[in-house]
């Protein structure tokens, strides 16, 4: 019995740990989304949609660089069809990361995967796919639930304070945190490439691929992201032949 | 506006999810497997670079310099969170300049 209860306790505690280790881990998209949130929602009401719409815009598409897609859109009067389909392609790399990320997390249970995959983001999908043991572990899906809500709840909130409260941030300021998702970025790559200079072979490689596409062919970005991680993580399958992955 | 907001969120969600069904049906060979991981490593390269340039759009040294100290700092083995920091701190110090 008092044996029972211990393993009970043990399991709470363990859940609680995850839970707390995804918060941290999502702590730099909070703080990267946050401002970048704000300054949506204060263009999506200058644009003069709704406190109520902005915030469910931000609820359920959940997408940022398609949401100022969007207010710009609406800004100039394009058709709604239009936005639509600018929204499909613009988010397409989410398919890709998705497939990504369902096939490293093969090991979690089938209930958490459908919510969690609606919450990928390419910031949410980065820090995720860095963390794949989590997956292998009995209530895994805490870790990703945490992490995933964390950036959710970010974005959802800065965007109705923005479009309530206008600019609260100092332009100066939110200007220089705009860097602050490509610090993340940045700080998620080096620690891999200094463990494997192979991942760093192919990082540069789609670099290359996305400046080629987006200047040289002027491709959408979308569709430029998409190509270069694609073609770029190909052709890392004969850089990295042979080592077991 | 309605008609907007959940169109714009059906093409979202749909190929976000739209994964989890294809991975469980569909066998993959090996290369394929070996493709999709290392993806994480490609996608971050293609959310990096360029667009780090136009983070003031005007100035792209800004956000090159901002991507330097970043690269330092997490080569050093700063946390995450102090390269997020350092990274920002230099823009807006560019920027008050």
């Amino acid at each position: 019995m008092i044996e029972e209860i211990n393993h009970l306790n043990e399991e709470q505690l363990h859940k609680k740990i995850l839970l707390k280790k995804g918060f941290m881990a999502a702590l730099p998209i909070v703080l990267g989304y946050f401002p970048i949130a704000i300054t949506y929602g204060v263009l999506a009401a200058q644009a003069g949609i709704s406190l109520i719409e902005l915030t469910a815009m931000s609820i359920l598409v959940y997408a940022g660089a398609a949401q100022f897609m969007g207010v710009s859109m609406i800004t100039v009067g394009a058709g709604s069809l239009e936005i639509i389909i600018a929204t499909f392609v613009l988010n397409f790399r989410h398919f890709v990361m998705s497939l990504s990320f369902a096939n490293r997390t093969r090991g979690l249970q089938a209930k958490w995967k459908v919510p969690l995959s609606l919450g990928l983001t390419d910031e949410s999908f980065s820090i995720a796919s860095l963390h794949t043991k989590e997956a292998e572990q009995t209530n895994g899906g805490y870790f990703y639930a945490a992490l995933i809500i964390s950036a959710y709840a970010s974005w959802v909130i800065g965007s109705f304070l923005g479009g309530m409260l206008g600019d609260v941030i100092p332009a100066t300021l939110s200007q220089s945190m705009g860097i602050a998702l490509y610090a993340m970025f940045i700080g998620l790559l080096i620690p891999s490439v200094k463990k494997e200079i192979r991942y760093g072979y192919v990082a540069g490689l789609a670099m290359i691929f996305n400046y080629i596409f987006s200047y040289t062919f002027s491709i959408d970005q979308g569709w430029s992201i998409v190509c270069s991680t694609l073609l770029a993580s190909l052709i890392g399958v004969f850089i990295i032949r042979g080592k077991t992955m | 506006m309605v008609f907007i907001i959940i169109g714009m969120s059906l093409v979202t969600m749909i190929p976000r999810f739209l994964p989890i069904f294809i991975i469980d049906r569909i066998p993959f060979p090996k290369w394929v497997n070996q493709w999709l991981d290392i993806i994480p490593y490609a996608a971050l390269g293609a959310l990096i670079f360029p667009g780090v340039l136009s983070v003031i759009p005007d100035k792209p040294w800004i956000g090159l310099t901002g991507a330097v100290i970043a690269v330092i700092l997490a080569i050093v083995r700063a946390n995450v969170i102090i390269v997020v920091l350092g990274s920002t701190l230099t823009v807006f110090l560019f920027l008050m300049l």
